[in-house]
Parts: structure tokens; sequence; C-alpha cells
């Protein structure tokens, strides 16, 4: 015998309200739309134009990354989805107002906020934030103003993630090459003039320990007219230790090592891609005008089982000159409404039900 | 201010008509191909898809399909966010080991892209980069637990 069941979901009709419509909003939407046949989705940005990192982080020289607009600009079409551009959530409206007007919110407004260094010197001028380079060569709006000089010879990154490595590759990679991508005009004119010969990235851990990935890595092993230098003395064991990893950082580890190999070294080089690992900032040098000189490191040593080294601090330091700097540790979130659970510590929202 | 007022009045399931839609340059489409049925039995390759649950579907595919498109065309949930250009890895499957040797051996990229996959194996490919091909008939791809962009997929959420 058949028999049919009437569940309650069916019956109600969710409306839903995403903040936030970068790539974990749309694909939020994407799966409520699915799983929830009935619901209606309201998605609000900040900015006029949808999409947020997608848009505004990934880097002008990687278009393809960017096609999964096509999936997004898919579920906005659909009649169930609505799009308010240029509302902000705790300035145009509360959370309150969200939570009377819909049967969940879901807030997806990501990490907007740098996570800082907290040492002397780190607010002198050109010491600038990974993220808003980003913002800027991107055309985010509140980065197209971004003050920073790139007439020196010597520039410096501090971490060594895929950020980290998006700003090296920009500031090395020739002008003419980036000419063909959607980089903003006023970054291009900027980039133009740079005098920048030498980046720094400079890590706390080694190399088996980076957070970079191989395809950006072997990106700049491929720049043109950029030489990758490693300190090889900072390479000592990495080799033994590679045998011993799991496929991806294995494969990177024994690029790395064929980097460092001066066989494989380009000719004509006239500019210069440094990781440097083992060094944690303590102090940013500054001139009379309070603009960067140079920066002061802690030389690391490495502790702990192979999976999982700690850096500690050694009575050794290292000056490394340098005419700018770029912070590159990571983002966090904000509290943008006073009535989200908040977790001040671990800057996340605290999941409660009815508020994803 | 405006809007805070409206929200307030309006009744939950009541929005405002003036609806914005988001607008983007036209899409490209892709996958056209896969959309042509066999023209003869000569072109049919078997292809059965193995989702993560287990569950499989049998497809007639033919010469030249994309595994990506194809899976498309039967809504097969494989991503390719990037709309096989290679440079996402939303289409990482597993190939039956038999299978393996019948297609072209992955180019660099695509084994880079492959180390940043979730749950990588040893017969892990893009299926973006696999190519219906006579030899590969019967072939049998399995989708991973998760991809790395839609992480929470393969996520079975425990009760609170």
């Amino acid at each position: 015998m058949m028999k049919r069941v009437y569940s309650t979901i069916s019956q109600l009709k969710p409306n839903v309200c995403i903040v936030g419509s970068g790539p974990a909003g749309f694909y939020c939407a994407q799966q409520i739309l699915k799983l929830l046949p009935q619901s209606t989705v309201d998605i609000y940005e900040k900015l006029p134009v949808p999409f947020g990192l997608v848009r505004y982080g990934v880097a002008p020289d990687h278009p393809e990354v960017k096609n999964v607009i096509n999936t997004f600009t898919k579920t906005g079409d659909n009649p169930r989805v609505n799009f308010y551009g240029n509302i902000c959530l705790g300035q145009d409206i509360s959370l309150g107002d969200l939570t009377n007007a819909y049967h969940a919110v879901v807030l997806t407004y990501g990490a907007d906020n740098d996570k800082k260094l907290n040492i002397p010197g780190e607010d002198g001028k050109n010491i600038i934030s990974a993220r808003s380079f980003v913002g800027w060569y991107n055309g985010l709006p509140e980065d197209a103003s971004l003050d920073l000089s790139l007439d020196c010879e010597e520039a410096t990154i501090l971490g060594q993630g895929n950020v980290a490595m998006d700003v090296a590759r920009i500031l090395l990679s020739p002008v003419d090459q980036l000419k063909s991508t959607d980089i903003t005009e006023h970054s291009l004119e900027k980039l133009s003039t740079s005098r920048i010969k030498s980046v720094n990235l400079v890590g706390r851990r080694g190399a088996l320990q980076v957070a970079f990935t191989i395809k950006e890595f072997r990106e700049m092993t491929k720049l043109p007219h950029v030489q990758t230098v490693f300190r090889n003395e900072q390479l000592c064991g990495v080799h033994e230790a590679s045998a011993t990893l799991a496929r991806p950082r294995k494969r990177l580890t024994e690029l790395i090592l064929k980097t460092s190999n001066p066989d494989e070294s380009k000719s004509n080089c006239s500019k210069y891609f440094r990781p440097i690992f083992l060094r944690s900032p303590t102090e940013f040098k500054l001139n009379d005008n309070g603009a960067i000189t140079g920066i002061n490191f802690a030389v690391n040593r490495l502790e702990g089982p192979l999976d999982n080294q700690q850096a500690l601090v050694t009575e050794d330091t290292e000056l490394i000159p340098s005419g700018i700097a770029f912070r590159s540790i990571g983002y966090q979130s904000r509290c943008v409404d006073s009535d989200i659970p908040f977790n001040e510590k671990s800057c996340t929202v605290i999941p409660k039900e009815g508020e994803f | 201010m405006f809007l805070r007022n409206l929200l307030c009045k309006l009744p939950p399931v009541v929005r405002p008509n003036n609806v914005h839609r988001i607008h983007t340059s036209v899409c490209t489409r892709h996958g056209e191909y896969e959309w042509q049925d066999p023209k003869s039995e000569d072109e049919i390759v078997n292809i059965t898809f193995i989702d993560k649950d287990g569950k499989r579907r049998e497809i007639k595919g033919k010469v030249g399909d994309n595994v990506l498109y194809l899976a498309h065309r039967y809504e097969i949930p494989m991503e390719g966010a990037c709309e096989a250009s290679l440079a996402c890895t939303t289409c990482h499957v597993y190939v039956k080991h038999e299978y393996l040797d019948a297609l072209p051996p992955a180019e660099e990229k695509e084994d880079d892209l492959l180390d940043l996959a979730p749950f990588l194996k040893d017969n892990s490919r893009l299926g973006c980069q696999i190519i219906l091909t006579k030899e590969l008939e019967g072939i049998e791809v399995t989708l991973p637990k998760a991809t790395r962009n839609f992480y929470v997929d393969g996520h079975t959420p425990k009760p609170h």
C-alpha cells in the first residue's frame, strides 16, 4: 500500500537570508535552493556588486579561477533568489531586522580584517597589509587610494601562504604580462614605475611547513627574468625528510629542492624571489620620516615531531633591509553587529539554531 | 533606513517587487557536444558514475565526450568550478584502476592541482581532463567524499 507522507518542511516556505555574496554565500544559496524546493533566498551585499573574493581576491593573472562566476550567476538568475547590493549589515540594517523578517539568517560575510603582528613600528609608512594590496590591484573600492611607494629595490612579505605568493608574483611579474589582465589601471601605472628587484618571502617555520601550494610556487619559478633563490643552508635535512611525506607535500618539497639547485637556476635574471625560513619579525626599522627601512627578525629553530614542528625563538637576530613590507599572516572576521553571538578570541561567529 | 522600515513592515514571505537581478557579461556555454546523443553504436562509450554514497549511474557516452560535461548533462554532482580550464579541483574523481593506463598521463598542472584535492588517492584524476575513447569502454569513475570548494557536501553534520 502506498503511504503518503506530508512533512511540515514541504509546507513551510522557508525564507532565508544570506549576508555576503562571496563564494560561501553563493554555494550556500545553491544548496538551500536544491535541498528546500519551496525556499526563497535573499542575498545581501555590502558592495554594489556580488561575488566577493572571486571578484576582488583572485589574482588578475588567474582569470580561469573566476569562471565559477558563471555558476553563481545561474544561481542568481533563479527566480527564487534576490540580490540586494549596497546594504551593509550593522550599518544599513541590523541582525534584529533580519531575524524578524526571515526564517533563517546565514552570515557569510567573510573575514575582512587582517591579523596584526603587534610589534614596534608596525604603523610606519610603507608597511602594507597584503589584503589591502590585493584590494588595490583588484579594484576593491575601499583600497583604491592605498598609499604605497614602490620606489625601493627590496620588498619583504611576511607570511608564506598563497596570498603572500600572489603579492610576490604581482610585484615581480613583467608589467607587459599584467597589461593583458583585468588589473586596475592605477596599480598598473604604479607597478610600471616600480624599482623593486628583490622580494623576500619570510616565514617563521621551515621549508617543510610552507603554506603556499605547488601550483603557485611553480608559477614563480616560471616567471620570466625572475630567479628564485633559497638560502641553501636552510634546506639542510629537507631532502632526507621528504621521503617520508605524503604526495602533495613531497612533490612541493621536491620542487623547492630542485629550484634551489644552482644547475636549475636561470641566467639573465634581473629580479629575485627569495623565500627565507625560520624568522619571526620583532621590529620594523623606520627612518626620520617614519618610513620603513628594514625589519628585525628573531632567528627560530624548529622543535617537535616532523608533522607538528613548532618555531622557537633563539637569541640570534637578523636585520633584513627593506623599503616596503607586506603583512600577509592571515585574515580575521569582525563582529559587525552587536547582536551577533561572536567569539572575540577566535574571531568567529558562535553558531546558533536558525542562525548559521 | 528605508529598507529597515520596509523589512519591519513586511511579513516574512513577502518581498519588495523591485527585484534586482545579478547581471554580468554573457556566460559562455560549454559542453554542447556532450548534449548530442551518440550517432551510432560505434561511437558509444559506456561509463558508470558512482556518487559519494555509492549509487551507480550507467550512462551511454560517446567518443570525444568530456567526463565533466557529460556528468553535468546527466545531473551528476560533479562541480567543475573553473569550467575545465585546469584551475581547480572540483571535478576530482577516482578512476577504476584497470582504466588508468588507458588514459593519457596527467600533465604537470593536473598533478599540481590534484595535490590540493582532499581525499587524494593513487587513482585520482580530474574529470575535466578525461575524454572518452573506445579504449575506455566500461570505465567507472567514483566521486570523492568532498571537494575543496564544497567540503560540507561530504560532511554529515552531528546532531546537536
